[in-house]
C-alpha cells in the first residue's frame, strides 16, 4: 500500500484489520487472507446473523493521483454525495446538546489556535451561560450559542428552556462576501459552498462587512478567515469535521435535497408533538437565494443571534443605480454643454483664423 | 446485588428502543455526550425523556420532563415512584396489562418470597432494621434471610419450628457441612454441601412476610405529599412523572433507566441503584429491549478496571478477594465461605482455580492448594480514602500514582496533600506534571507556609506516560463492550505504556525476590510473568521491550495447561489444575489461537454481536431470559428479543440462559448451581434465580433502600425523625475532617460538584490543552437568582465558599438554571433551601487554575462500596468582590 500522507511511512499490513470483514457464521473459523501467525490479531470473529454492507471509508486523497468522484462520509456518519451538487449542513438545535464538540474537532482538524491571554493562559470567563467563545471569529468557524429562558419570577420555573445552537457560516447560494471580493479570493466551490482562498485574499475587508451574519472576521496574520466546510475533505469524500464528531446528529450533513427533506420532517414531528414554535431558518430560497447551512429553532432567530431578514449589500444596487444614473444623465448634459461650447468657441476661433471649413 | 452482575445490564445502542428513558443521578448529556446519541435518537422516535436532577443542566434542556429534586434526597423520590406504582399499578386491575406486572413481578422477582419472622423493618423500628449494633454501627443481616422450611407447607408459619441452617439448629448445609466435603477428587462435593433448603413463597403475594407485602408496608409513606415537601419536586410533576413511566411499560413497551456517579456519590449511594432495581422490577423492565438500567462508567475502561479489578476487594470476575477477616484460611474454606451453590456461582470453584493456575502456573498444584496460601489477602478496608487517611498518619511510605490526580480529586483534598508530604517515595506516571506531582512545591499549602517544601522528605519520581493511541489493548467500557485498540504511533521519547511500565515492573520485582526464601515472597516469586513480545509485534517500533497484550489477553480468555488452546468460553474452566483463565467472565474473547474477537468490527445496526466482545459470552442485554413469558414466548412482537423456540432459546442476543432449557424443566431440590433453578428462572447470578426486591444478603445497610439525609444536610429526616443519616455510613471522626451537624445555622445552603463536558475529571487531559481549556477557562460557582440577590452576588462576582473543611474562591454565575426550594426541615416547618454547584476540575497547574473544589468535600463513605458523598453537602457562602 503506498503511504496516504507525503513524509510518512506506508501503512503496516496490520491496518487491513480495520478493513470491514465479510461476515462469517457462528463457530466456522474466520476467513483469513493470509496465514494467520502465533499472536497476531486477526479483526474476524462470529456474527449469528448475516450482516448488513458497511459502508466504506472515502479514499484519502493521494498526491498527483484525481481526487474521488463519490464521497461516502466516515464509518460514523456514512452519507453519499457528489462532486458538482451542492451540499450542505442542517443543524437541528432541538437535539444540540451543546457540549462544543464541534467546536473543538473544527479547531483540530483546521489547527485553528484557541484563544488564549499573552501569559499562555486561558482568558477569564464570560459569565454568559456555558458559552465563553461568543461569536465566530477568523480562527471559530463553530460556535455553540446557549440561550437560557426561565421565568425568574416563578421559583419553579415552569416552562423554563436552555436551548443551544451550534451556528457556523452559512454558505449562503447569494453570498454578499463572494460579491463584494474585489480579488476573486473567495470563490464557490464544485460542492456550492463559499470558500476562503487565503493566499490570494488582499485583506481589503470587503467581506467582513459584506457578511449580513457576521460570520467573517480578519485573522492575525491579516487575512478574512471563516468556516471552509472543510473543503479539504469534502474533496476527499469525507464528512466535515464538525458533523463527524457531533454525538447527537444535530449537525447533518449531506446533499441540500436531502437534508431539506430531512429537516421538514422533522419539523412536522416537532409540531405534530406539539412544539409548534420549532421552525426551518434559512431552508427556502426567500433568505438569500436559501443557506446552505440552515438551521431548526425553536425560538425566535435573535434569541440565538440570528438576523431575522439579512440582506445582501447589493440591495443597495437598485437605488444606487438610479441615483447614478441621474448623475449620469446630469454629467452628460454639462458634458454636451461643456462641449458644445468648447465646439462654439473653437469653431468661432477657427473663424477668426479664416481656416477651411470644418465638415462639422 | 439486583440482579446479579454489577454492570449494565443493556448497551446503550438499545436506548434507542426506550419508549420513555429516565435519567436521575446522572447528567449523561454533559458527561456522557457519545452515548446520549442514543437518547436522542430515542427521543427522535417519540420516546419520552424524562431527568430528574438537582440542577436544570444539559440533559435537563433536551428532556421532555424535567423534575428538579433538592441533592441527596434521590430515595424519597425513587421509594415514591414505588409507592406509586404499587398502588396504581400492581394493585390495580383497571391498569392497562395489570396482568403482565403482576406475572413479571410472581415469577421473575423475589416479591413472593417469604422473609423469616424475626425481620423487623424500619416502619417497626423508626428508621432501623433489626439486627442493628449502634455500637458498631453496623447491621448483622440474619434476621433479613428467607424463610426456608425444610418441607414446603402450604401455610410457611406451620414449618417455622423447622427452620435449619443459618438461622441456627444442626448444620445440614453450609460452611461446616461443606468443610466436612470430601475435596479429594474436585469441589463438587463442596457445593452441594452448601444447597440450603428452598425458600418459601407465596404466589398469591398475600402473606404479610412476603417481600411484596414487606415493600409495600416499607414504601407506604413515601407519598406525593411527602416526595413534594422532602425534595422540592412539586407534587403534580412528580406525579406526571410517575405516570409517564409506568405508561411507558408494559408489554409493549419499556422503559430505561440511566445514572451515574451522582447516584453513586452518596452515603446512600448502593441502595439508590438498588431502588432503582426494584422499580424497574415492579415495572417489568429488566432483561427487555429498550429496558434495562444503565451504570454509566466515568473513563474509558473504568468497567475494565472492575472487571480486572484495581478495587481492593475483588480479584478478578468478582470473586471475593481472600481476607482475613472472614474464614478464607484455605481454599476449601475460602470457597465454602463464598460459593453461591444455588447459582450459576456454583461454578466457582472451576473459576478460582483456573484463575489460581493464572496466577502460578505450574507450581499451582491440587497438592498445595493451587497456590492460595501465596495469595495476598486483606486486613480491612484499602479503598482510596482509608488508604489515604492512614498515609497521613505516617502509616503508608510510598503510592503510585498512575492516572490518578488525588491533590485535586481526592476528597478533603487538603488532607490528601497534607498525606502525601508524609511518603517516604510517590511515583506519579501522566502526561502533565499535575498538582500531584508538583504538591511539594505549588498546594496551597506550600503557598500559605502550612508546609515547607524544605521539610517534606517525599521523594517523587515523575516518569512520563504515553497516550492510549500509543499502545496496543483493550478498553472495556459501560455496556461491558471489550474492544480492542490498535498502536497507532510510538509515543515520544521515554514515555512509555502502563502496560510496558507494569510489566517491567514486575520483572523487576520478581528478579529482587527471586532468591528469597520467606513465605510471603512465595507469591511473587511463583506468579506466572511472561508476556515477552513476539519479534513481528515489535517488528513496526521502535519500543521493543513492550509486552504481548495478545498474551496477556489470551491469559485472561484461559486455555487449556497441556496444550496451550484457548478455552472457547467459561464453561470450558475445570477446577482440577488442568486449565488456566485469567478473568472467568472475558473467558470467549480469545477462542481460538490468533483470533481475537475484542477486534471484531462487525456492525449491523443494532445489536452488533459481530463488534467486540461483551462480557458474558457476547450478551449484550443480560438476563434476557425474562424478554420472553414464561412460557417462553415474547412478551410483545414489539419487544422480541429471546425466546424458546421449541428446541432451544434463540433470539437477536446470546441467551442469557442454559440454551436448552426448555421453560417447563423444573427446578431439582436436589441439583447444584442452575438445575436447582426453573426454566422460569431469568436471573441464574442469583440464588433464588429472580431479580431481588429484597436483599437478604449482600449489603451492609440494610435490606431495602431507606431515604437518610447526607451525612451533611440543612434538614433533618422527614421520613424517619429518630434517624436523620445512614445508621451505617463510614465516617472518620478526625480533627483535620470536622462534619457539620444536620442542620447546622453556619452551613446552611446544599452544595453539589459535578463535572463539564469540557473537562475531564481533575483536568489532566483537559486544563492543558488549549482547545478545551478556553471553553471553560474558570472555576465558577453557579447559583440562583434567588440566592444571589439574598448574599448580594451579581454575576461574575468572587464568591468564598465555605465547609467545615476549608474555603475556597470561585466566580459566580447567576442563573435561572437553579431554583430554591421550598423544604420541610424534617419537623414540621416548610423552609427555603438554596443549592448551589460547583464544577471540580480546577487544581493549581495547567492553562486554566482554580480552587480545588474537594478542599471542601469530606472523608465520609457509603458502608458497601465506600464511595465518598461528593454530590451532597452543606456550605457557606459570602461576597468577596
Amino acid at each position: 500500500m503506498s503511504s496516504l500522507f507525503p513524509g510518512l511511512p506506508p501503512l503496516e499490513p496490520r491496518a487491513a484489520q480495520l478493513q470491514p470483514t465479510p461476515p462469517t457464521l457462528p463457530n466456522q473459523p474466520a476467513p483469513v487472507t493470509k496465514e494467520p501467525t502465533p499472536g497476531a490479531v486477526t479483526g474476524t470473529g462470529p456474527s449469528s446473523q448475516p450482516l448488513p454492507p458497511q459502508p466504506q471509508v472515502g479514499t484519502a486523497p493521494v498526491p498527483g493521483q484525481p481526487v474521488p468522484f463519490t464521497g461516502t462520509g466516515t464509518p460514523a456518519s456514512p452519507v453519499t454525495f457528489k462532486r458538482g451538487e451542492p451540499v450542505g449542513f442542517f443543524t437541528d438545535a432541538t437535539l444540540c446538546i451543546g457540549c462544543k464538540a464541534c467546536e473543538v474537532a473544527c479547531k483540530e482538524w483546521n489547527q485553528l489556535p484557541a484563544e488564549l491571554g499573552k501569559d499562555g493562559q486561558t482568558l477569564p470567563m464570560s459569565g454568559q451561560s456555558y458559552d465563553n467563545t461568543l461569536h465566530l471569529s477568523g480562527t471559530t468557524y463553530r460556535h455553540v450559542a446557549f440561550v437560557e429562558n426561565f421565568d425568574l419570577s416563578d421559583p419553579n420555573r415552569v416552562g423554563g428552556q436552555w436551548s443551544m445552537m451550534s451556528d457556523v457560516c452559512k454558505h449562503c447560494v447569494q453570498a454578499g462576501c463572494l460579491e463584494v471580493c474585489p480579488t476573486g479570493a473567495i470563490m464557490r466551490t464544485e460542492f456550492d459552498t463559499v470558500y476562503i482562498q487565503q493566499d490570494i485574499c488582499n485583506g481589503c475587508r470587503y467581506c467582513v462587512t459584506a457578511c449580513p451574519f457576521g460570520v467573517i472576521e480578519m485573522t492575525e496574520q491579516g487575512v478574512a478567515g471563516k468556516c471552509t466546510f472543510c473543503y479539504d475533505r469534502l474533496q476527499s469524500g469525507l464528512t466535515p469535521a464538525c458533523a463527524q464528531a457531533c454525538p447527537t446528529a444535530s449537525i447533518s450533513f449531506g446533499p441540500i435535497d436531502q437534508i431539506q427533506q430531512r429537516a421538514d420532517a422533522r419539523l412536522a414531528s416537532l409540531h405534530q408533538e406539539g412544539r409548534t414554535k420549532a421552525q426551518l431558518y434559512g431552508r427556502d430560497p426567500s433568505m438569500l437565494g436559501g443557506l446552505n447551512a440552515f438551521f431548526l429553532i425553536e425560538d425566535s432567530p435573535e434569541k440565538y443571534g440570528l438576523p431575522v431578514a439579512p440582506q445582501l449589500p447589493s440591495r443597495n444596487n437598485l437605488p444606487s443605480g438610479l441615483l447614478g444614473l441621474a448623475a449620469a444623465v446630469l454629467t452628460g448634459l454639462a458634458s454636451m454643454l461643456a462641449f458644445r461650447k468648447h465646439r462654439v468657441e473653437t469653431v468661432a476661433a477657427e473663424g477668426e483664423e479664416g481656416g477651411a471649413a470644418h465638415a462639422s | 446485588m439486583s440482579f446479579g452482575r454489577g454492570a449494565a445490564t443493556t448497551f446503550q445502542q438499545d436506548i434507542a428502543n426506550s419508549d420513555a428513558i429516565l435519567i436521575m443521578g446522572s447528567d449523561m448529556a454533559e458527561c456522557h455526550p457519545v452515548a446520549f446519541r442514543w437518547v436522542a435518537k430515542a427521543k427522535e422516535r417519540g420516546g419520552k425523556l424524562i431527568h430528574v436532577d438537582p440542577r436544570f443542566t444539559r440533559t435537563s434542556a433536551l428532556a421532555n420532563l424535567y423534575a428538579p429534586i433538592r441533592a441527596g434526597s434521590d430515595i424519597v423520590f425513587l421509594g415514591g415512584l414505588i409507592s406509586w406504582v404499587i398502588q396504581n399499578v400492581l394493585e390495580n386491575p383497571s391498569f392497562p396489562n395489570y396482568d403482565f406486572y403482576r406475572q413479571f413481578v410472581t415469577t421473575y422477582t423475589n416479591a413472593p418470597t417469604i422473609v423469616g419472622d424475626q425481620f423487623r423493618d424500619t416502619e417497626d423500628l423508626e428508621g432501623l432494621f433489626s439486627g442493628y449494633d449502634p455500637q458498631k454501627r453496623s447491621y448483622d443481616n440474619a434476621t433479613w434471610q428467607y424463610d426456608r422450611t425444610v418441607i414446603r407447607g402450604t401455610d410457611p408459619r406451620a414449618a417455622d419450628s423447622e427452620r435449619s441452617g443459618q438461622q441456627g439448629g444442626p448444620q445440614q448445609y453450609g460452611f461446616d457441612a461443606g468443610m466436612a466435603a470430601d475435596t479429594s477428587k474436585g469441589f463438587d462435593p463442596l457445593v452441594r454441601a452448601l444447597v440450603p433448603p428452598r425458600e418459601t413463597r407465596d404466589e398469591s403475594l398475600q402473606n404479610p412476610r412476603c417481600v411484596f407485602q414487606i415493600l409495600k408496608r416499607h414504601y407506604a409513606r413515601y407519598t406525593p405529599e411527602v416526595v413534594e415537601k422532602a425534595t422540592g419536586c412539586p407534587r403534580d410533576v412528580f406525579l406526571q412523572v410517575a405516570r409517564t413511566f409506568a405508561e411507558n411499560s408494559g408489554p409493549e413497551r419499556t422503559g430505561s433507566m440511566a445514572y451515574a456517579v451522582a447516584w453513586t456519590q452518596h452515603t446512600t449511594g448502593v441502595q439508590m441503584i438498588r431502588a432503582a432495581g426494584i422499580l424497574q422490577q415492579l415495572l417489568g423492565n429488566i432483561g427487555r429491549p429498550g429496558g434495562g438500567i444503565l451504570a454509566l462508567r466515568g473513563h474509558a475502561t473504568i468497567q475494565g478496571s472492575t472487571d480486572n479489578p484495581t478495587l481492593y476487594h475483588s480479584i478478578t470476575g468478582y470473586m471475593s478477594q481472600p481476607t482475613v477477616l472472614k474464614r478464607h484460611e484455605t481454599l476449601k474454606e475460602y470457597l465454602a465461605t463464598e460459593v453461591q451453590p444455588t447459582a450459576y456461582w456454583a461454578n466457582q470453584p472451576k473459576f478460582m482455580v483456573s484463575y489460581l493456575k493464572a496466577m502460578y502456573g505450574d507450581t499451582a498444584t491440587r497438592e498445595n492448594d493451587f497456590g492460595y496460601a501465596w495469595h495476598p489477602r486483606i486486613v480491612g478496608d484499602h479503598s482510596h480514602i482509608p488508604m489515604m487517611v492512614a498515609m497521613a498518619d505516617g502509616k503508608v511510605q510510598g503510592m503510585f500514582a498512575i492516572g490518578q490526580n488525588p491533590a485535586v480529586g481526592g476528597q478533603n483534598a487538603g488532607l490528601q496533600r497534607r498525606a502525601l508530604a508524609r511518603l517516604n517515595w510517590l511515583v506519579v506516571r501522566d502526561y502533565f506534571e499535575h498538582e500531584t506531582a508538583s504538591f511539594w512545591k505549588d498546594s496551597p499549602e506550600v503557598r500559605s507556609g502550612q508546609l515547607k517544601t524544605a521539610d517534606i522528605q517525599t521523594e517523587v519520581f515523575f516518569l512520563p506516560a504515553a497516550h492510549p493511541a500509543e499502545g496496543e489493548g483493550t478498553f472495556t467500557n459501560t455496556q461491558r463492550l471489550i474492544q480492542f485498540k490498535e498502536k497507532a504511533a510510538d509515543p515520544p521519547d521515554d514515555a512509555r505504556t502502563d502496560l510496558w511500565f507494569t510489566y517491567q515492573l514486575g520483572k523487576r520485582l520478581k528478579e529482587l525476590y527471586a532468591n528469597s526464601t520467606a513465605p510471603r515472597d512465595q507469591g511473587i516469586r511463583n506468579l506466572t510473568w511472561d508476556y515477552e513480545p513476539t519479534a513481528e509485534e515489535v517488528a513496526p517500533w521502535r519500543i521493543k521491550d513492550d509486552p504481548s497484550s495478545v498474551k496477556i489477553l489470551k491469559e485472561i480468555n484461559g486455555y487449556r495447561v497441556a496444550d496451550r488452546v484457548p478455552l472457547a468460553g467459561f464453561g470450558e474452566a475445570k477446577d482440577d489444575g488442568s486449565t488456566v483463565c485469567g478473568n472467568w467472565i472475558y473467558s470467549g474473547v480469545y477462542p481460538q489461537e490468533g483470533r481475537n474477537l475484542a477486534a471484531n468490527r462487525n456492525p449491523d445496526g443494532y445489536v452488533s454481536l459481530g463488534w467486540g466482545f461483551a462480557w458474558p459470552a457476547n450478551r449484550r442485554i443480560m438476563y434476557n431470559r425474562a424478554s420472553a413469558r414464561p412460557d417462553g414466548q415474547p412478551w410483545s412482537d414489539r419487544k422480541r428479543y429471546v425466546w424458546w423456540d421449541g428446541q432451544r432459546w434463540t433470539g437477536y442476543d446470546v441467551p442469557d440462559f442454559a440454551v436448552t432449557k426448555a421453560p417447563t424443566t423444573p427446578a431439582k431440590d436436589d441439583g447444584i448451581g442452575l438445575d436447582w433453578q426453573s426454566g422460569t428462572d431469568p436471573f441464574i447470578m442469583k440464588a433464588d434465580g429472580r431479580a431481588w426486591m429484597f436483599a437478604p444478603t449482600g449489603l451492609v445497610d440494610g435490606p431495602l433502600p431507606t431515604h437518610y439525609e447526607a451525612a451533611e444536610s440543612p434538614v433533618h429526616n422527614l421520613l424517619y425523625p429518630k434517624q436523620d443519616s445512614s445508621p451505617a455510613y463510614k465516617y472518620f471522626a478526625r480533627d483535620d475532617n470536622p462534619l457539620a451537624p444536620i442542620a447546622d445555622a453556619r452551613f446552611p445552603y446544599v452544595l453539589t460538584t459535578y463535572r463539564l463536558t469540557e473537562h475531564y475529571l481533575s483536568g489532566v487531559m483537559s486544563r492543558w490543552l488549549p482547545w478545551l481549556a478556553e471553553l471553560q477557562p474558570e472555576l465558577f460557582i453557579e447559583i440562583s437568582v434567588e440566592l444571589a440577590r439574598e448574599k448580594g452576588i451579581a454575576n461574575l462576582d468572587r464568591v468564598r465558599v465555605s465547609s467545615p473543611r476549608a474555603s475556597i474562591e470561585a466566580k459566580a454565575l447567576v442563573t435561572g438554571r437553579l431554583r430554591p426550594f421550598s423544604i420541610d426541615d424534617g419537623q414540621g416547618t416548610m423552609r427555603t433551601v438554596h443549592q448551589v454547584g460547583l464544577p471540580w476540575h480546577w487544581g493549581y497547574k495547567g492553562l486554566s487554575t482554580g480552587s480545588v473544589v474537594n478542599d471542601l468535600t469530606s472523608l465520609v463513605m457509603d458502608p458497601n462500596v465506600s464511595m465518598h458523598e461528593g454530590k451532597a453537602l452543606v456550605c457557606n457562602l459570602e461576597r468577596i468582590g
